[in-house]
């Protein structure tokens, strides 16, 4: 840890207050991100796109469209970036942060809306406030896409049923001449209610650095 | 009052028949096999006896039998009084039933002739209770928690028998309880026998109370794995008990940590290779389907008795067994031995339960087994209570500093509340040697008390500590197909951000294993036609197709016939309100349809405006001359294959075991089941993946005109204010016509043009909606069919897309 470092930990102070990921974390998920942009400032679509690991995922696309989409930033921005810098994909990773002992009941409920929002916008490609049944259905096709000889019928036939279902239970008393437009953003949050989000929308940011144990153990 | 006469006749009946039980098995009637003993009473006869009275010949299954019968009738009565089960949970009141037959028999023999021994314990009641455990565990829940159900399951028990043993032996050394014959090894053996949480009670109770899922499999997953657990200690300290103080060196210690790891992990592989074991079987049980659940059960067993003959963990072989094998069978067997399973696994884990906890109450009505040692019992007591929370806490607090999620202090209270011992313990009691543990008796007796009060007290305290600390309760879990798409969304955005972001976690694992699993093991082991079908959201999208035609059938079947979907004020409701409501709804639907629709007008459903498209997903470019021949031909069809048939014409369709022929009563069984076959059969080759059986009818084309004149003949004789509804009412019941072939989603979508064609005549009927790929315009409809509707969360998209084109459908013959 040298003195380059010091000075980026300091940068990193302002992060840590507003993505509320650890110094550690972010310093881990800062070398994640110069390796993914290969040591750029910025890191473009195809640098997600090119994630080995990534190839065999059906909502890649979405997943990596997340990222530049300005409406995850908290910024009350909307567009696309074309290309992100650390900032920027420190903010989207933080939807991900586990809940702690600590969090009180409005800080989850915040956190909640937080990543339900983040959710929405996945499935939101137009930024026109609800998911129309065209969306949903882009969606659930290519979710179903990598699971076998479901046909692209099939899984239109699920996304219209599951978006029948919102609607019944969105709107059940619905005048007759209405027509069910899309999911918006409250009756997204009314469906998932049962899916504890708070608890479940989130991985393991590691303190420790995996990568550069690795490495360190290569070199020296 | 009326209820509870009728209940205290059921209890005066199995009284009697308690009475009957033992008073005439005497003195020899031990459950155990006693019919050696000869007995030739009656051999001295000379002529040919016309009855004879064989009691001993039969006596053993009889009794057995009987008890069985005892039992459930105590459940039957148990439960039908549903605000006394509210207070106190199921088990409990069966352990004070058999307080009470206990009682009667020691009355009526003087000494306790039944009581629970190991062998009937371990080899008949136990290994079902767990297999069904096994068998419907949730894999995902488990293991995602598996950390932690392991650090409770392994070093809590270890933590429980260590501390109860050490204590008592501190307070024995004390003199806290007088002269007792018990040494350290006693006292750490005495410990690891009770020291586990067990599987039945807990899970009885816990049934009962439904506190949130994580909670759950962690009391439901720690109960099971510890079973091994003690089991292990148990061994162990068995052999340094016999072993004795002074040979006990280094070197057995380390055999038995190591012999732990063996039995432990060499039971889960036990279990495991069974569990293989059976989903290969059920690979190719094409031909025998009736047997092929019998497979489940005898390989479980074979597991369970495998691990125990190479004295591995039984329980945890079962466990792991069912655990295994609960996907590939699900998938690999008809879905009709797949229930089947289901049942006759819930049938016997339940009976067995119910077995258990009558026998654990008889089995204290036994003066032989009370010994009464104050400090002793209530130390116990006192130390499991106290060392339980403990223990809880304190590897909660480990716990949480690696968890994701924390586990709540109330859930924690929970936990360690939740702590029952049963019937295991009690089981390792009985099993301990009398030569060499001197106490035996007051070690079973104070297991036995410590089961009751565990059980009894706590567990009728669960409940109100549950809803006073305010546990966070299992969301009441109506599947949604929309929370199933998210939740499968989730599982791919988390392994992608962890992708992402360069981490191994358990996402990452998840996903490494289920392709694996993907590629390889379902490979081996499933059935290759289903296994392109299993995605998770497609089963539980063809589970609410299920639910919702059931729910439709039943409220068919409740309003008499299914023309309810028809009625008059739908209808009448409709057509005022056409001429607004689809002049509003079409743009909508147009623009809709246009972008990804054939244009046909086939299935027009709105005659009225002839530039709006109309949809069929069959036909394509048809011109308009064929079409209209096309159409007259199927409507000639639809109305005779789907009117309804005296039950004469269509015998050769059902299965001779069926329901007699009687047209007046049966009209709407007949309904129902047709209705359902069809039903079902579309869904089931929906499942499959390939196109529903074709139900081409049998009548040629002469004969088809026919009865059409007919059809109409009749129609013409009814009112006319809607022709095409009349008709359809002639045969007096109708199936919805609409309803029957369309359900299926894939049906339209799998049939390949030239495929259609030639099957218009057969069963060419509007496609579905969901056919159709289009979201119907449920709000209108929704509303109207609210009160259709059995339940207002899943949809019943069915009622509506039918509906809908139903009503267009004859509205558009209305027109013509």
């Amino acid at each position: 840890m040298g003195a380059s470092q010091t000075r980026s930990v300091h940068k990193y102070q302002d992060l840590v207050d507003r993505t509320g990921f650890s110094l550690e974390q972010i310093k881990n998920l800062h070398k994640r991100f110069q390796h993914l942009s290969g040591n750029e400032e910025t890191i473009s679509k195809e640098n997600l796109d090119r994630i080995p690991a990534l190839a065999n995922n059906p909502i890649k696309k979405q997943i990596v469209y997340a990222f530049f989409d300005k409406r995850n930033q908290h910024q009350d921005e909307v567009g696309s970036f074309e290309e992100i810098g650390f900032e920027q994909f420190l903010m989207v990773m933080s939807h991900f942060r586990p809940p702690t002992l600590k969090t009180t009941e409005e800080e989850k409920e915040a956190l909640r809306k937080e990543k339900l929002r983040f959710l929405f916008n996945m499935h939101d490609t137009d930024n026109d406030g609800t998911i129309t049944l065209e969306e949903y259905r882009k969606v659930v096709e290519e979710l179903l896409s990598k699971s076998g000889a479901m046909g692209l019928e099939a899984a239109k036939a699920i996304a219209d049923a599951a978006m029948l279902e919102v609607a019944s239970t969105n709107v059940p008393h619905m005048a007759p001449d209405d027509f069910y437009e899309g999911i918006t953003f409250e009756h997204f949050e009314q469906i998932l209610k049962g899916l504890e989000m708070e608890s479940r929308m989130h991985i393991r940011f590691l303190d420790v650095d995996t990568t550069t144990m690795r490495c360190g153990k290569s070199t020296s | 009052m009326y209820r509870f006469g009728f209940v205290r006749l059921w209890l005066l009946g199995s009284v009697l028949l308690i009475f009957l039980t033992s008073a005439v098995t005497g003195n020899n009637g031990d459950l155990a096999l006693s019919n050696q003993e000869s007995h030739q009473s009656e051999s001295n006869v000379t002529g040919i006896p016309i009855v004879k009275f064989k009691w001993l010949h039969v006596e053993s299954p009889y009794i057995i039998a009987l008890w069985i019968l005892v039992a459930g009738l105590g459940k039957l009565v148990i439960e039908s009084n549903h605000h006394v089960t509210s207070v106190i949970p199921e088990s409990a009141l069966l352990i004070c039933f058999g307080f009470i037959l206990g009682g009667i028999i020691w009355g009526a023999d003087k000494v306790q002739t039944f009581t629970l021994t190991p062998v009937v314990f371990f080899f008949y009641l136990l290994p079902q209770v767990i297999l069904d455990a096994g068998y419907s565990m949730p894999n995902k829940l488990f293991f995602s928690n598996m950390g932690a159900i392991l650090v409770y399951a392994v070093i809590g028990t270890c933590w429980n028998a260590a501390s109860l043993g050490l204590s008592l032996w501190g307070c024995h050394m004390g003199g806290a309880m007088g002269d007792l014959d018990i040494g350290l090894l006693q006292y750490l053996l005495f410990g690891s026998l009770i020291a586990a949480v067990d599987p039945v009670a807990v899970i009885a109770v816990f049934e009962q109370v439904h506190v949130n899922e994580v909670l759950f499999i962690l009391v439901f997953g720690e109960s099971l794995l510890n079973d091994g657990v003690t089991v292990v200690l148990f061994n162990v300290f068995e052999a340094f008990v016999s072993l004795g103080g002074s040979q006990i060196d280094a070197v057995e210690i380390i055999k038995g940590i190591i012999s732990f790891f063996v039995v432990a992990f060499g039971g889960s592989l036990v279990g495991f290779v069974f569990g293989l074991l059976i989903s290969l079987v059920t690979r190719c049980t094409k031909n025998i389907q009736i047997i092929e659940a019998g497979f489940v059960f005898v390989l479980g067993y074979l597991s369970y008795l495998t691990a125990e003959m190479l004295s591995l963990s039984a329980i945890l072989a079962i466990v792991f067994c069912g655990m295994c094998c609960q996907k590939y069978i699900n998938a690999n067997m008809d879905e009709r031995s797949v229930t089947t399973v289901r049942f006759v696994m819930k049938l016997l884990a339940n009976g067995s339960e119910t077995i258990i906890f009558v026998f654990l109450g008889i089995s204290a009505i036994d003066k032989g087994i009370w010994v009464w040692n104050t400090g002793f019992i209530l130390l116990t007591l006192f130390f499991i209570f106290v060392y339980r929370f403990i223990g809880v806490f304190f590897l909660t607090w480990i716990l949480n500093k690696f968890r994701l999620v924390p586990i709540e202090f109330i859930d924690q209270v929970i936990m360690g509340y939740g702590g029952l011992r049963g019937a295991v313990a009690y089981g390792l009691a009985t099993l301990l040697d009398e030569e060499k543990i001197k106490e035996k008796n007051l070690m079973v007796c104070t297991t036995l008390i410590v089961v009751y009060f565990t059980v009894i007290i706590q567990g009728i305290t669960m409940k109100p500590l549950v809803n006073w600390l305010k546990v966070k309760k299992a969301a009441v879990a109506e599947v949604s197909l929309v929370e199933k798409v998210q939740d499968k969304v989730f599982d791919h955005l988390l392994v992608a951000i962890e992708d992402i972001s360069g981490q191994i976690g358990h996402n990452y694992m998840r996903d490494k294993w289920n392709n694996f699993e993907k590629n390889w093991m379902s490979r081996i082991l499933m059935k290759p036609s289903v296994r392109k079908n299993r995605d998770y959201v497609f089963k539980v999208f063809h589970q609410l197709n299920l639910k919702d035609a059931m729910s439709y059938v039943a409220e068919g079947e409740r309003r008499g016939s299914l023309e309810f979907i028809r009625n008059e004020t739908a209808l009448v409701n409709f057509k005022k309100k056409f001429d607004d409501e689809y002049s509003e709804i079409m743009p909508d639907i147009t623009a809709d349809m246009s972008d990804d629709q054939e244009i046909n007008s086939l299935n027009c459903f709105c005659c009225r405006r002839d530039p709006v498209p109309c949809v069929s997903l069959e036909m394509h470019k048809q011109t308009m001359n064929g079409v209209r021949e096309t159409e007259d031909i199927n409507s000639h069809h639809l109305l005779q294959q789907h009117l309804y048939k005296g039950r004469k014409q269509h015998r050769h369709r059902y299965s001779r075991t069926h329901f007699d022929v009687n047209k007046d009563e049966s009209e709407v069984q007949e309904i129902f089941q047709r209705t359902m076959r069809s039903r079902l059969e579309s869904f089931k080759s929906t499942k499959m993946g390939v196109a529903p059986p074709k139900t081409i009818s049998k009548h040629t084309k002469k004969d088809q005109q026919q009865k059409f004149s007919e059809a109409s003949e009749s129609a013409s004789g009814c009112d006319t204010s809607f022709p095409m509804r009349v008709t359809y009412r002639a045969g007096a019941g109708i199936e919805n016509p609409a309803f029957m072939p369309d359900l299926d989603p894939m049906s339209a979508v799998q049939i390949p043009p030239w495929l259609a064609e030639a099957e218009l005549d057969s069963d060419m009927v509007a496609p579905s909606e969901r056919a159709q790929g289009r979201l119907p315009w449920t709000p209108s409809n929704l509303r109207r069919l609210a009160p259709l509707r059995l339940s207002t969360h899943s949809t019943d998209s069915f009622v509506i897309a039918d509906t809908s084109i139903n009503t267009l459908r004859s509205h558009e013959n209305n027109q013509k």
